[in-house]
């Protein structure tokens, strides 16, 4: 029953953020609109029509979808993390995604000029520094997913070494500026290429995730008894590391790094719905869109500058997740 | 045939191992008790019946196949693993954790069906806790939550439960009361292993005790002729009366203990008898 209420609330706030804007487009023009481009009768001049394909397709849709995927993308990465770490304070960038795209991202800005270069080389350090961890991992004996937690600690901290040398080598007129912008997170240099390009992985990914929830709530009772359960731990680990890291460095390739949707949302859904993984994942990708949708609102609406994304959930992010402490235990522990 | 067999086997990461060539044999429809001081290799040996760590030599053999070579799935449709007394770090629903028994009978893109949740029930009925299921498991007792890791095992469909510490935890009432209900599931004929730190317990409720010390095999055998008084304490270096009960049954009473009112429960015979008064 939630999910069906969550799905409506996200796509009432995917209108209401297509709407609003330096240019407001009315709810009324927007549904006139998309009639127009479903059914193809002319309901409205060709200027204004122009005029808002303009408004919607090229900047507003993608930026909204952009906010969806990326919402949805670490909120549910995260609630994966947490189940599987058996640790409800853990988030997306526990195995050194983020801090391996960080420094992917900023390492392409300073050798090449091409956004595309900038952004692949995001997503191929993230998946190095989260390959670099579970490779700590395996040469270390004892119990595998604290090993997986220190590694993702050590190759978190190498790639932000890393980070620091590149952010030291950057030009400091041109260069240092836009790894600093970057780094805080936003969404107001996204464009309809990338979004078409990423959203298919997104998906698809989150929706693998899906399909195999039922295996987090057996992963969360540790490896010994999911094993004993009749389940192939290993294969599965590796499935849900794989899954959640790509999705987690598709989002930073899209928006940089947008910190604590990953560990507050999960959070927020647990207490609407519960631990089971089953609904937990639907709910938390539904809850995690829509705040991402807000955020981004406020992000280019609230002040005559657009402030970045990053530091709004954060500070945002950082009060309520002191206040949902306090409550959570309902949701996991006793 | 013994259903579960452990020939010579010697297990353990360094030059002390933890288990060194010992041979047990467990059969169909037994309760055995593993005793032992802490170290001793009980829950070493329960984790090589579980088919989790491979000895170094010698064979586990279910049915006469090494169970290290059993897919886990296919074994876990037979033997199933009541963990000890644990926290979980979220608040499943009991009808959930018993629902997770299902898995082995689930395909890799699986959803639980009607059936898998009249399993579930039908467990959790047969252990007369069917009112929890909609309990959070962290919230509930700790007697409670052994009974659900119970209820989960049979939902599994295994018939042989292999259980580390099941009372660690209890109060004495849910120890005494979980001890029966397993008595009970032995007569429709599963298969208990389990280790405890109560040689008491080990007398009351099992067929048979085995008996490790220093990662071997001290005695093995029937649990009223094992449990007395040399062999606890070879085990526990400690002396331990075991004594007769009117009307049958033995009991464990520490040698030399005076209550605080000065008797000294071992030496009084009365005292043991006025226990049923």
């Amino acid at each position: 029953m939630t999910i069906p209420v969550l799905f409506v609330i996200l796509c009432l706030t995917a209108l209401i953020s297509l709407s609003v804007g330096r240019y407001p487009v009315s709810v009324g023009d927007l549904v006139r609109f998309i009639s127009l481009q479903v059914s193809g009768h002319p309901v409205m001049d060709d200027r204004q029509c122009l005029l808002l394909e303009n408004i919607l397709f090229d900047i507003r849709l993608p930026r909204v979808a952009a906010a969806i995927l990326i919402g949805a993308g670490l909120s549910v990465s995260g609630a994966v993390f947490q189940s599987m770490f058996m640790n409800p304070l853990v988030s997306p960038g526990l195995l050194g995604v983020l801090a391996g795209a960080s420094f992917g991202a900023s390492l392409g800005m300073i050798v090449a000029k091409s956004w595309l270069v900038v952004q692949l080389s995001a997503l191929s350090f993230g998946l190095i520094a989260v390959l670099a961890a579970l490779a700590i991992s395996a040469i270390s004996r004892g119990d595998q997913l604290l090993m997986l937690i220190l590694g993702g600690i050590i190759s978190g901290a190498l790639f932000t070494s890393l980070l620091s040398v590149v952010k030291y080598l950057a030009d400091p007129y041109e260069q240092l500026p836009a790894i600093t912008y970057w780094l805080m997170g936003g969404l107001s240099a996204i464009d309809r290429t990338t979004v078409l390009a990423v959203c298919g992985p997104v998906s698809i990914g989150i929706l693998i995730l899906f399909m195999l929830s039922g295996y987090l709530n057996v992963l969360s009772m540790g490896d010994e008894e999911a094993r004993l359960l009749g389940v192939n731990v290993r294969v599965l680990r590796f499935l849900f590391i794989f899954l959640a890291t790509v999705i987690s460095a598709l989002t930073v390739v899209m928006g940089g790094i947008i910190g604590w949707v990953g560990l507050l949302i999960p959070h927020i859904a647990r207490m609407l719905v519960g631990p089971d993984n089953r609904i937990l994942l639907a709910s938390t990708a539904l809850i995690g869109a829509t705040y991402l949708l807000i955020a981004d609102n406020i992000a280019r609406l609230m002040f005559s500058v657009e402030i970045p994304i990053g530091i709004l959930t954060s500070l945002v992010g950082i009060p309520f997740f002191a206040l949902v402490l306090r409550n959570a235990r309902k949701g996991w522990n006793r | 045939m013994s259903l579960i067999s452990v020939d010579r086997v010697t297990y353990g990461y360094s030059r002390q191992p933890a288990l060194k060539d010992i041979s047990v044999d467990f059969h169909e429809g037994e309760i055995v008790s593993l005793l032992g001081p802490n170290g001793s290799g009980k829950t070493t040996l329960l984790k090589l019946l579980l088919g989790l760590f491979r000895p170094q030599e010698g064979r586990v053999l279910f049915e006469g196949r090494p169970v290290c070579d059993i897919p886990p799935k296919q074994l876990s449709k037979r033997i199933a693993y009541v963990p000890q007394f644990h926290r979980l770090s979220f608040g499943f629903r009991v009808l959930d954790v018993v629902l997770m028994g299902r898995m082995p009978h689930k395909t890799f893109f699986f959803r639980f069906c009607k059936d898998d949740e009249q399993a579930a029930l039908e467990a959790l009925e047969r252990l007369s806790i069917a009112h929890l299921k909609d309990r959070p498991y962290t919230e509930i007792s700790g007697g409670e939550r052994q009974l659900t890791l119970v209820a989960r095992a049979l939902a599994q469909g295994a018939d042989i439960f292999i259980m580390d510490e099941p009372v660690n935890g209890l109060d004495y009432g849910n120890q005494i009361r979980l001890l029966s209900r397993i008595t009970d599931l032995a007569y429709h004929g599963y298969t208990f292993i389990k280790t405890t730190h109560f040689p008491d317990h080990a007398l009351w409720f099992s067929d048979r005790v085995v008996m490790l010390k220093d990662g071997k095999v001290i005695a093995d055998g029937d649990a009223s002729q094992m449990v007395n008084r040399l062999n606890l304490y070879n085990l526990y270096n400690t002396h331990i009366a075991v004594m007769d009960l009117d009307g049958g049954g033995h009991i464990c009473v520490p040698e030399g203990v005076t209550g605080r009112s000065g008797h000294c429960a071992a030496n009084e015979r009365y005292n043991v008898q006025g226990l049923r008064a």
